[in-house]
């Protein structure tokens, strides 16, 4: 039955239609041109963070590190604006790019070399990074009034009727879009989840290519802590706190498989999409935001079960109905 | 998440004496870690040779070890739960609740328990029902249970537990042995026990080394990872009861990253974090490691979120360096 609707993606894409359809016939105002472009704005961030994830799920790893990277990049970016009001903001987005990247590389490397679990891995860097953001800022904020204007300005700058942060995301999708359809790095992350020996066989670096995954999480995480600190023109210990939970929650629901190997950039964005809206409807309808925790957890269960049984056709049936007779 | 390396087995002509495998064991080189860091917590500072002092260390790590005891069992069968530190927040929500209905003592600790056992069935059930993978349902349940306690409380907290309550968390059976340090020990002995000396134990590893094997050879591999999510879940429930007595409130955000800590502690045991090896025993003395690294740094005023740069860097590098040495070790046989 399952396999009679086309994708996921229709699915899910549907399911936000429904959900705005839904807000819409009580609130309006929500479904107005500004305000779903002021929605996707403030999903901005979990888009690009999303996609970096998926790359890292695609070859059968996690990175649990993303939120702790972005607080430490934007940390230190702001700390730099700070020092050297006039560095240009170009360069500004070098270095929180560059330093995002070297952060999935040091996660990349333990990955790779060393063949410790990504889980493990990555749950010791977030906390490391959570860690120096509190050494090299010695617990202070740097508040908007310490930030230049151009600091802040940039992701808030209108361009063609979106902010600059918007385009960003969109670029984000488009360049990994392409990626992953079009080049052989895109194809063999896929090759790589979806079985690393005969991804081996085919003269495919299995670890190496998990590490380049990571490198690109890292890269985007970096990104997205200059665009998050700019836009909320503020930088402390704490911020987006418990964040990569809500980016691994927009690769499940977008139907990214765990287990590596299944997904795509359209269920990624529509994933974060989802999230995004819930988030922005929740005060629309009156519902205290203190439900947004459990609705994305109830959310990651329902996607991952469902997704499960769409899964559950192909391979292993003998196992499967040995284990449920027993 | 796969392991996809091939390591190469090497087949001894002779194997170790039981003394020799006992003194070049991880746990051997665990107790002598937490020897050392005994001995220069003692020099670097005057505070740290006090009976009470080091009574009130102890609580650094009773209530993470109780949640340990059972992670290791179930990390050690191949799954891993993430979800500890909600079950945690859930279970005292729950009992605080319970409080504003004037529930008394016994009504809360079976209000702690069960809660924990539900939530432990909650996240066996997506697990060996389902077939899901363990790391997205208890990711999914950590958001969902500490959700849950965010719904019902929101910004505010519960006070007002009995004062017989406080007893779990804050009382002592004699002279400096507080409550908790003996459940402690009840726990790692039952544990202990479970794991080395049972039937359940033995499949617990068997499952561990090889779920299809186990299968085949006759192992009900379902029902027992559900049963491992069932007493992961009570020991939070536990755990729970102890916090909650010793705080004497709760809040949604109590005992967040705990679960963090709990991993680290059963890694740091000599746990597989891939499953199918690790110890009790070892577990043990991690817990010791942890507990007095962490309250000597308390000591010297090193704040809280350092030392969890510490542990992170433990997590990792526990397991790094025994990897890097056979690397380098193998590079110089070659």
């Amino acid at each position: 039955m399952i396999r009679m609707i086309p994708v996921r993606e229709t699915i899910l894409g549907g399911a936000i239609l429904v959900l705005l359809l839904l807000i819409a016939s009580r609130f309006s105002g929500f479904v107005a041109p500004s305000n779903l472009a002021n929605v996707f704005n403030d999903t901005a961030p979990l888009i690009i963070l999303a996609l970096g994830q998926m790359v890292v799920i695609l070859t059968r790893c996690i990175d649990l590190s993303v939120a702790a990277n972005l607080a430490l990049t934007g940390m230190v970016v702001a700390m730099i604006n700070v020092a050297m009001p006039g560095l240009p903001i170009p360069i500004i987005i070098v270095i929180a790019i560059s330093l995002g990247a070297i952060m999935g590389a040091i996660n990349g490397v333990l990955v790779w070399k060393l063949a410790i679990p990504p889980i493990v891995v990555t749950l010791g860097t977030m906390t490391i990074f959570r860690g120096l953001i509190f050494l090299i800022s010695d617990g202070k904020w740097v508040n908007s009034h310490e930030m230049s204007p151009a600091f802040t300005g940039f992701p808030r700058a209108v361009l063609l009727g979106l902010p600059v942060l918007s385009w960003i995301a969109i670029m984000t999708v488009i360049v990994f879009g392409i990626m992953m359809a079009r080049t052989q790095f895109g194809r063999s992350i896929f090759a790589v989840g979806g079985n690393p020996h005969a991804a081996v066989y085919t003269g495919i670096n299995v670890g190496k290519t998990q590490f380049w995954a990571f490198v690109a999480s890292g890269a985007l995480a970096g990104l997205t802590g200059y665009l998050w600190v700019a836009r909320y023109a503020v930088a402390y210990v704490d911020i987006a706190g418990g964040f990569e939970l809500e980016v691994v929650a927009a690769c499940v629901i977008g139907g990214i498989s765990i287990a590596g190997g299944i997904g795509s950039v359209g269920g990624a964005v529509l994933g974060a999409i989802f999230l995004g809206v819930v988030k922005n409807a929740l005060p629309v309808v009156n519902i205290s935001p203190f439900w947004q925790l459990a609705i994305s957890g109830s959310a990651i269960l329902i996607a991952v079960a469902f997704n499960a049984r769409a899964g559950r056709a192909k391979g292993r049936i003998i196992l499967k109905s040995a284990e449920a007779t027993q | 998440m796969t392991d996809t390396s091939v390591q190469n087995r090497h087949v001894p002509d002779r194997l170790n004496s039981r003394a020799a495998r006992l003194f070049k064991s991880w746990e051997a080189l665990l107790f002598t870690v937490a020897i050392a860091i005994f001995v220069i917590n003692s020099f670097a500072s005057p505070y740290f040779l006090n009976a009470w002092n080091l009574s009130d260390a102890t609580f650094n790590f009773t209530e993470k070890a109780m949640i340990a005891f059972a992670m290791a069992l179930l990390i050690i069968s191949g799954e891993i739960d993430l979800s500890v530190a909600s079950i945690i927040a859930l279970a005292s929500t729950a009992m605080g609740l319970a409080v504003q209905y004037g529930a008394g003592t016994p009504e809360l600790v079976a209000i702690g328990l069960i809660v924990g056992l539900l939530c432990g069935a909650f996240n066996g059930f997506f697990v060996t029902v389902l077939g899901l993978p363990s790391i997205v349902v208890t990711i999914g349940t950590m958001s969902l249970f500490r959700g849950i306690s965010y719904i019902i409380l929101g910004d505010e907290a519960f006070r007002g537990y009995p004062s017989s309550f406080a007893w779990f968390g804050q009382g002592y059976i004699y002279w400096v042995f507080t409550v908790e340090m003996l459940l402690f020990a009840i726990i790692a002995v039952i544990y202990g026990v479970l794991l080395h000396k049972t039937n359940f134990g033995r499949t617990v590893y068997a499952i561990g080394n090889n779920p299809t094997g186990a299968l085949f050879s006759g192992i009900r591999v379902a029902r027992v990872k559900f049963i491992l999510f069932l007493l992961t879940g009570l020991m939070s429930g536990v755990a729970a009861i102890c916090l909650t007595s010793r705080l004497g409130s709760t809040r949604p955000s109590i005992a967040t990253g705990m679960e963090l800590e709990v991993v680290t502690m059963v890694v740091l045991g000599g746990v597989n974090i891939l499953g199918g090896s690790g110890t009790i025993p070892g577990v043990v003395i991690a817990a010791f490691v942890m507990g007095l690294v962490t309250f000597g740094m308390g000591l010297l005023n090193v704040p809280g979120i350092v030392m969890s740069i510490f542990i992170g860097l433990l997590l990792i590098g526990v397991i790094a360096l025994p990897r890097l040495w056979s690397m380098t070790r193998d590079r110089k046989s070659a």
